[in-house]
C-alpha cells in the first residue's frame, strides 16, 4: 500500500496538478459538491422525501434574503412547499449517482467489447466497430428518449417512477459503450504490435488473461481521459430526460426534474425553483470538463478519432 | 464509387429494418388496438372474433410482414389523438423543425468556421484564450438551460422577442413557412440560437485543434517556403483540409441534434415533430410515436448518406479507394 502511495505521490499527475490553479479549484468544487450531496441526510434542514414534513402552505416561499422570504428556507420553497436547499442536495446525490453508476455500466461494457474488438480483430471487430457506428449515429440523447418513452408507456407511470434511477442508469450506460470501444480498440491495436505482448504470448498465457493483465493496464489513460468527460455526459442526459418527465419523477426530483418543475413558475416570478438547481448542474458540469480537460493535458493519450 | 453506394444502401436497409422491428414490436406491446375501437361493452366472444378478423392473433412474422407493406405505402395507422393518419401529422410538423436545425446549423456555419480558425492561427491572442474558456462553458450548460436563460433574458426581462410559437407563416405549396415574414424569423432567433448552443463550442474546438495541427504539415511548411501569402495558405491550402474531419463529425452530430430539437421545441413550445412526439408520448398515441421513429430514421440514414457522398466527393482519396477510407 504505501509502495503505490510514494508512487502516487511522486507522479507527474500530482505534480502538474499543484501547479494548475484550475484543476485545484475545479476539483476542491468538486469535492464539495459530492461531499456535500452525499451527506445530505445528515446536513439538510428538512427532508423532502417525507411526504408529513411538507406544508402546501409554505409553498412558492422567495429566498430568505428577499423581502417575504422566510428564515427557515433559505433558499426558498418550490411550489410543493419543499425546502429548495434539502431538495437540491438530494438531487445532486441522485445526479451524481445516476452519472457515476451509468459511467460505470458504459466502461465495463465499452472495454470489454473494445478489447475484443482490438485484440481479436477480424470478423468481430468489423461486427463491433460497425455496430458502434451505427448506435453512435443515433446519438444517446434520441436513443434514450425513445427507450425511456416507450417504457414509461408501457409501465405506466406509478412502476415507471419506482424504477426511473434503474433505468436511467441502464439506458444511459448502455447508449454509450461505442465510446470506450473505439477509444480502447484504438490503443490495443497500438500495444498489440509492441514486443512485450509478443513475450507473454510465447510465454504461453491465455489470450484472456493478456488482454486483461497485460493490455489493459496500459489502455488507462485514454479511459481515465474519456471517463471524465463521460461522467459529465452522462449527467447532461440525465438531466434532460428529467427535464422532458422521462426521467426522475418529481417526489424524488434530480437536478434536471427540479428544473422542469420550476420552469413552469418562472413566467410568474418564482426564478428560485429554477436558477438554484440550474447553477448547482452548471457548476458541477463545468468543473468535471475542466478536470477532464486538464487530464487530457496532462496524460495526452492518443484518443480514437474519425 | 458504385460500390461505395451499394455498401451505403445495405447499411441504410439494415438500419431501416431495426427502425422497423423495433417500432413494430412497439405497436405490439403498447396498448391493445381492440380497447382504442371499442368501448367496454363488447363482450369477450366478440372481442375474440374481432380479434381474429383483424389479424391480431396471426403468428409474429405474418403480423410483422403485414406492418411493413403497409408501412412501405407510407401507411402507419391514424393517431389516437388527431384521428388522421399518422405520418400526415408528422409531415405536417417536418417543416417546422426542419427550419429550426436550418437555423441552428448556419448559426454554427458562420461562426464556428471564422472562430475556429482565427484560434488556430492567433493561439495567443487574448480573443482566442476568451473563446476557448466561453466554450467549456458553452459544452457544460445544457440546451434545455441556455433556452431557459435565452427566454429569461430576452422575453421577461428585456422583451425583445417572442418566447414561445411561430408567430405567422404562410404556405408554400405542403411547406409551412415562417421564414418569409418578419415576425416569423423573429420567432426562430431564440430556438436557433439555443439549438445550436452546444454544438458551436464544440465544432469551434474541433475547427481548431485540426487547423491547428493542418499547420504543422510538412505541405505547409512547404507553402510558406515557396512564399505564398498568408491568406492563401490559411484560407486555401490549410482549411481545405481542416474541413474534412469537420465533414465526418457534422453528419454524425446531426443525430444528436435531432434529439436536442425535442428539447428545444419544448421549452419554446414550437410546434414541430419534436414536440409533438413528446405529447404523443404523453398521450400513449402509439402510431404516431411510430410514424416519428420512422421519419426520424429516414433522416438518419438519408444524412448520413449525403455526409459520406459530400465526403468521399471532397477526400479523392476514399474514391481511389474504392470506398475504403
Amino acid at each position: 500500500m504505501t509502495r503505490y502511495w510514494h508512487l502516487f505521490k511522486d507522479s507527474a499527475l500530482l505534480y502538474s496538478f499543484g501547479r494548475d490553479k484550475v484543476a485545484m479549484a475545479s476539483f476542491s468544487v468538486l469535492l464539495l459538491l459530492v461531499v456535500l450531496s452525499f451527506l445530505s441526510p445528515l446536513i439538510a434542514p428538512f427532508d423532502p422525501y417525507d411526504p408529513a414534513g411538507i406544508d402546501i402552505m409554505d409553498s412558492d416561499i422567495p429566498p430568505s434574503w428577499q423581502e417575504e422570504g422566510d428564515p427557515r428556507f433559505t433558499l426558498g420553497t418550490d411550489a410543493q412547499g419543499r425546502d429548495m436547499l434539502s431538495t437540491m442536495l438530494y438531487g445532486t446525490r441522485i445526479s451524481i449517482t445516476i452519472g457515476l453508476f451509468a459511467v460505470l455500466l458504459q466502461s465495463i461494457l465499452g472495454i470489454l467489447l473494445g478489447l475484443a474488438a482490438g485484440y481479436y480483430g477480424g470478423r468481430i471487430d468489423a461486427f463491433l466497430m460497425r455496430l458502434a457506428d451505427i448506435q453512435l449515429s443515433f446519438s444517446t440523447l434520441m436513443v434514450a428518449i425513445v427507450v425511456l418513452a416507450v417504457f414509461q408507456a408501457s409501465f405506466g407511470t406509478e412502476l415507471y417512477n419506482d424504477l426511473a434511477i434503474f433505468m436511467l442508469i441502464l439506458v444511459i450506460g448502455i447508449a454509450e459503450w461505442p465510446q470506450y470501444a473505439r477509444t480502447v480498440r484504438a490503443s490495443v491495436l497500438a500495444e498489440k504490435k509492441k514486443e512485450y505482448v509478443d513475450a507473454v504470448r510465447v510465454i504461453g498465457l491465455g489470450s484472456r488473461r493478456i488482454m486483461l493483465r497485460h493490455i489493459l493496464p496500459n489502455t488507462l489513460s485514454p479511459i481515465l481521459v474519456i471517463s471524465t468527460v463521460q461522467v459529465a455526459n452522462a449527467i447532461m442526459s440525465e438531466a434532460a430526460l428529467s427535464f422532458l418527465g422521462l426521467g426522475m419523477p418529481v417526489n424524488k426530483p434530480s437536478l434536471g426534474s427540479l428544473i422542469n418543475s420550476g420552469f413552469e413558475y418562472i413566467l410568474s416570478g418564482s426564478w428560485w425553483i429554477t436558477a438554484f438547481p440550474a447553477a448547482i448542474l452548471i457548476i458541477l458540469v463545468l468543473v468535471i470538463n475542466l478536470l477532464g480537460d486538464w487530464l487530457r493535458d496532462v496524460l495526452n493519450p492518443k484518443l480514437y478519432k474519425d | 464509387m458504385i460500390a461505395f453506394l451499394v455498401k451505403r444502401f445495405g447499411q441504410a436497409l439494415v438500419v431501416m429494418f431495426v427502425i422497423s422491428l423495433i417500432s413494430f414490436s412497439i405497436q405490439d406491446n403498447l396498448g391493445d388496438p381492440l380497447r382504442e375501437l371499442l368501448g367496454q361493452s363488447v363482450s369477450e366472444a366478440e372481442r375474440q372474433v374481432l380479434r381474429d378478423e383483424m389479424g391480431l392473433n396471426d403468428p409474429f412474422l405474418v403480423q410483422y410482414w403485414r406492418f411493413l407493406k403497409k408501412a412501405v405505402r407510407g401507411d402507419l395507422g391514424n393517431s389516437y389523438f388527431f384521428k388522421r393518419p399518422a405520418l400526415e401529422v408528422i409531415m405536417e410538423k417536418f417543416p417546422a423543425t426542419m427550419e429550426l436545425v436550418l437555423g441552428a446549423t448556419l448559426i454554427i456555419l458562420f461562426l464556428s468556421i471564422p472562430i475556429g480558425v482565427y484560434c488556430a492561427i492567433n493561439p495567443r491572442s487574448w480573443f482566442t484564450k476568451v473563446m476557448m474558456g466561453m466554450s467549456i462553458i458553452g459544452i457544460s450548460i445544457p440546451v434545455f438551460l441556455t433556452a431557459i436563460m435565452l427566454i429569461y433574458l430576452f422575453s421577461i426581462a428585456l422583451g425583445w422577442l417572442p418566447s414561445f410559437g411561430r408567430g405567422e407563416t404562410t404556405m408554400i405549396g405542403f411547406w409551412e413557412t415562417g421564414m418569409l415574414t418578419w415576425d416569423g424569423l423573429v420567432h426562430l432567433i431564440l430556438p436557433s440560437v439555443a439549438l445550436s448552443s452546444i454544438m458551436l463550442p464544440l465544432f469551434i474546438r474541433l475547427i481548431r485543434s485540426e487547423m491547428m495541427e493542418v499547420l504543422e504539415q510538412d505541405y505547409i511548411r512547404f507553402a510558406w517556403a515557396k512564399g505564398l501569402s498568408r491568406k492563401r495558405i490559411w484560407f486555401l491550402h490549410a482549411l481545405k483540409n481542416t474541413l474534412l474531419p469537420v465533414i465526418t463529425v457534422g453528419g454524425v452530430q446531426i443525430g444528436t441534434m435531432i434529439a436536442y430539437t425535442i428539447l428545444t421545441e419544448t421549452v419554446f413550445q414550437w410546434p414541430g415533430m419534436g414536440f409533438l412526439f413528446l405529447e404523443a408520448v404523453n398521450r400513449v398515441d402509439t402510431p404516431l410515436i411510430i410514424a416519428y421513429l420512422i421519419v426520424v430514421g429516414v433522416i438518419f440514414v438519408i444524412t448520413n448518406t449525403v455526409v459520406d457522398l459530400i465526403y468521399g466527393l471532397v477526400n479523392p482519396t476514399v474514391r481511389l479507394a474504392g470506398g475504403h477510407s
